[in-house]
């Protein structure tokens, strides 16, 4: 990046640093921090929707539809994180090529499964064999997403159905007796108040979210505490021109500190929100609000 | 709309159809966690003995290939999968591997592995002694009676754990161990080198025969015209040649 990085051995002190933190593979770490934030954003409004989705199923009067919501809940809640991200993704990935090798190929001779590999013809290879790579990591990026969303959709679905057990049982009456649908009512009076009940639970997902992100290297995306490993550990002469002891103290120090930084600043939003959606609320925190506003 | 989305669809399968009947791209797996036959440089590539191995393979095969890095833990399971299709990441060839997936022939002798400490005066027999997780020499380790088996996940841990006093000693091909003795005051070979596996080979699907061939091909051919010994004296000095 600088012009004077050609012989780092040269240097010492700050232009050293400044020549080490900027090396290809640090840009990388710097990449990654950019991923783990874009699989943030993609994934809370998608867990969420999943959960609305799981919630709404899981009250429905439609019986196979609640027992799909409750089915889905339960069972992503009781499997072990690591198992449903070892597994599920490798079967998820197999069951895309698999449906795509029966439409795309169906005319070929052999089985899928031979012995332990699973083989497809190329045409039905997700993403194809000979794309370039940025396609395979945007495929395994998603596949995380998907992932991810599914996990903690679960757990945002349960929150949900809660907090939408929560709301006063005379407010939806009061809308009844107005003469609104069932859909009305869910629409105009249901949803509109669930999220003062919903959000202590939905915030502490969000936290567990956050913390959850270095399960993305399961997945084979390289995330900040895969690069914080590969940049910690000991370098010998002899493969870098920037040589260090084990340094993983630092880096991992660095991570502790991004991560306290990002759940700080989650906390106080967090906290103004839920400020926001008390107001004129029939709670404790409603309550209070009022008095100290009288 | 429907059709314009229909017709869409229709192209885009088409061409993805068409593109995969042009030869495809051949992706090499490997751990980049374990100089010198492979780690990443200061620019994150992929460098070391093998991707310049990997490099000319593939050019004399007349392959197109591409660099892909995975955790050690999952190489194989993800061989099998089909996320790459060859491992090229200092796998010694062993029997337990290779009921799983296929070798090509090696292109290293068997290397010696070798233990490292803090201090000379160990008694490996009855040590503490820190290998990488699915490694020959953690199943080395395993047999030895009255040793107790540290086991992780990255080659470079183990280095680390004799150092913060966790281990006693580590165990490991001695190509890598040997730039770390040099370089590093602190660590020093100690006991007698071990003779494990039999070779390094490439990795690949059962059902890969094909694949298999051209690379022994280009495997043989490289050890004919002797530049693979040269490779091998470049990036690992101390082993045996062809």
């Amino acid at each position: 990046m600088f012009g004077n990085c050609a012989d780092p051995g040269a240097l010492d002190g700050l232009a050293w640093l400044g020549c080490y933190l900027t090396t290809g593979k640090h840009m990388s770490l710097y990449g990654s921090l950019g991923t783990v934030l874009l699989l943030l954003a993609i994934t809370a409004p998608t867990a969420l929707l999943f959960g609305f989705g799981g919630a709404t199923a899981a009250r429905s009067h439609v019986a196979p539809l609640r027992w799909f919501g409750k089915t889905y809940i339960a069972i992503v809640r009781g499997v072990p994180d690591i198992a449903f991200f070892l597994f599920f993704v490798i079967a998820l990935d197999q069951g895309f090529e698999y449906i795509r090798h029966h439409v795309l190929c169906p005319e070929w001779p052999d089985t899928v499964r031979q012995g332990n590999d699973f083989v497809v013809c190329a045409q039905a290879k997700l993403p194809l064999g000979n794309s370039p790579q940025w396609v395979h990591e945007t495929y395994g990026f998603l596949l995380a997403v998907l992932t991810f969303a599914i996990v903690f959709g679960a757990f945002a679905g349960n929150v949900l159905f809660g907090a939408m057990r929560a709301v006063p049982r005379a407010q939806l009456e009061t809308a009844e007796a107005y003469g609104m649908t069932r859909g009305q009512v869910t629409r105009r009076v249901l949803i509109p108040q669930m999220w003062v009940y919903a959000l202590p639970g939905l915030s502490n997902l969000w936290m567990v979210l956050i913390k959850a992100t270095p399960l993305l290297f399961l997945l084979g995306v390289e995330d900040i505490v895969y690069w914080s490993r590969e940049l910690g550990g000991a370098k010998q002469p002899q493969f870098t021109d920037y040589p260090h002891p084990d340094w993983r103290m630092w880096y991992f120090g660095a991570l502790l500190v991004f991560y306290l930084c990002f759940t700080k600043v989650s906390e106080i939003v967090m906290d103004r929100l839920m400020a926001r959606l008390t107001l004129g609320q029939a709670t404790a925190g409603g309550e209070a609000q009022r008095r100290a506003g009288a | 709309m429907k059709k314009l989305i229909l017709s869409t669809a229709v192209a885009a399968l088409a061409a993805g159809t068409a593109f995969a009947q042009d030869d495809s791209t051949v992706r090499l797996g490997t751990e980049g966690a374990y100089p010198p036959y492979n780690f990443l440089n200061d620019a994150g590539e992929v460098d070391g003995f093998e991707r310049a191995l990997g490099d000319e393979l593939c050019t004399r095969a007349e392959l197109t290939c591409e660099w892909v890095t995975n955790d050690w833990d999952s190489i194989i399971p993800n061989l099998v999968s089909g996320n790459y299709d060859v491992i090229i990441a200092g796998m010694s060839i062993t029997d337990e591997r290779d009921e799983v997936i296929d070798f090509s022939d090696p292109y290293t002798q068997p290397d010696p592995s070798a233990y490292v400490a803090l201090s000379d005066g160990i008694d490996l027999e009855n040590s503490v002694i820190a290998a990488q997780a699915g490694t020959i020499q953690a199943s080395h380790v395993a047999s030895m009676e009255g040793a107790t088996l540290l086991e992780f996940a990255t080659p470079d841990e183990t280095i680390a754990a004799i150092k913060n006093g966790e281990a006693d000693a580590a165990l490991a091909d001695k190509a890598f161990l040997e730039p770390i003795a040099t370089s590093d005051a602190e660590v020093t070979f100690v006991g007698d080198d071990v003779l494990l596996g039999g070779g390094i080979g490439l990795g690949i699907r059962e059902s890969d025969a094909e694949l298999r061939e051209q690379f022994n091909e280009a495997i043989q051919s490289m050890k004919d015209d002797g530049s693979l010994n040269t490779l091998i004296e470049e990036w690992l000095p101390g082993s045996a040649t062809f």
